[in-house]
């Protein structure tokens, strides 16, 4: 089964996340920080990392390029999805091998769309209206 | 809802609009109204429904709006952009060597994202446009909505709907919480407003139409004089692009599918095959062998 590991200091946004990206068939896992995450990736890599940048302990930024240096860690297909909306930021994200980007606020069209942009998801029949 | 609640709606849309809903088109409804249902403090489309019966012009202005309105991302249904990145583009690169100009017309251009799409798509290509000019004319029947697709600002929502995040940071500036997209793309595309009812044989002819999601809303034999006026603007050779829950079959003659892309029409009595191999320059071609016309 594909996995997602939802990272995100609020308790709240992780449980949106949750239950959007279910919905998309994946198996959630959570961690509050980037510590936490990195813990989890070291044990076994997710097919995706949802990824908040401003978190304790340590930010999104920085679990993404620890990620990307672990045995594998270019694999997981990883999206950013945070209030820092600026171009400088989204740039840097993609420098450091971000895969997709969402902009807080998010909801399950966006989050479906991102997913799908980076394979993640199959593409649906096209919407009639 | 119900039988005659559907019929009322249906009549109205018609004579307000010329939208005319078949009777499987309840989703369509749903879809438009029950927001707009919400909005105004009713529980649902029979409540709507007698609120229009009540008479408020300006209702019924509002459900007239919400249903002819169509909503557009950027790379909308992606499907017919790979279409134009790796059937139209490569045949006609090839097909207008010699003169090395394009003209390609979006005919329900709406607010932009359509167009600007396909100027990205041409940007993404632009090492084999070397010299070429391609001219994107974008109609719409609304002047507000051509406004907006003139001004190619669009909000945070908007961006983040079919763009992939590498495209925006490509082709759009930020403006405070709103996004742009970029001076030289805008110039790329040619606005003016239409109703594709009239006469457009003025606007010459085109080697690519796409015209998504704007037959849906007409009758039969309206479908039947626009895609044969759309047949004499077209080049022999040219492409039409239509919606996803739209075909030419029972309508015309003067288009034919072709093979297995779906969505894409080439004129009828066009005998100029479709697929050769696409230039080794060009991004990701995965033609294969494919039946011309159908």
């Amino acid at each position: 089964m594909k996995t997602c590991l939802v990272v995100d200091d609020s308790g709240v946004v992780r449980k949106i996340a949750r239950r959007i990206i279910e919905e998309l068939g994946f198996f959630i896992m959570e961690a509050e920080d980037g510590d936490q995450a990195l813990e989890i990736c070291k044990h076994a890599l997710p097919t995706a990392v949802l990824l908040d940048w401003n978190m304790p302990v340590m930010d999104g930024y920085e679990f993404i390029t620890h990620l990307r240096r672990l045995p594998g860690g270019d694999k997981p297909k990883v999206v950013f999805c945070t209030t820092e909306n600026g171009m400088d930021h989204i740039a840097r994200a993609l420098a450091a091998g971000a895969d997709e980007y969402i902009m807080k606020p998010f909801d399950k069209d966006i989050v479906a769309d991102k997913f799908r942009e980076v394979g993640l998801v199959e593409a649906t029949s096209p919407q009639i209206a | 809802m119900t039988p005659p609640d559907y019929e009322y709606l249906r009549k109205l849309l018609k004579d307000h609009s010329g939208l005319d809903l078949s009777a499987d088109k309840q989703y369509l409804i749903e879809s438009r109204l029950l927001p707009l249902a919400r909005k105004a403090g009713l529980a649902g489309l029979p409540e709507l429904v007698q609120k229009m019966k009540g008479g408020s012009a300006a209702f019924i202005a509002q459900v007239v709006e919400a249903m002819t309105t169509n909503e557009t991302f950027f790379f909308r249904d992606k499907i017919p952009f790979e279409h134009f990145r790796d059937t139209i583009m490569p045949e006609l690169l090839q097909a207008r060597a010699g003169r090395k100009s394009l003209r390609i017309w979006c005919a329900a251009g709406s607010t932009g994202q359509e167009p600007y799409s396909l100027a990205m798509c041409l940007k993404e290509m632009s090492a084999a446009l070397t010299g070429w000019r391609v001219e994107i004319l974008a109609t719409d029947l609304s002047q507000e909505v051509l406004e907006k697709s003139r001004a190619g600002i669009y909000s945070q929502f908007e961006v983040q709907r079919g763009l992939p995040i590498q495209l925006l940071v490509k082709y759009f500036r930020q403006i405070g919480e709103l996004w742009q997209i970029n001076a030289d793309l805008r110039a790329m595309v040619q606005h003016r407003q239409l109703n594709l009812l009239h006469d457009f044989s003025q606007l010459g002819s085109f080697d690519v139409i796409f015209c998504r999601n704007v037959m849906i809303y007409f009758d039969q034999d309206t479908k039947t004089n626009i895609f044969g006026r759309l047949a004499r603007t077209i080049e022999p050779d040219g492409f039409l692009v239509l919606g996803a829950a739209e075909t030419v079959v029972g309508l015309t003659e003067q288009f034919k599918p072709i093979g297995d892309r779906r969505g894409l029409y080439r004129p009828g009595d066009s005998r100029v095959p479709v697929a050769k191999p696409a230039p080794a320059r060009m991004a990701a071609p995965k033609l294969t062998a494919m039946a011309a016309g159908a």
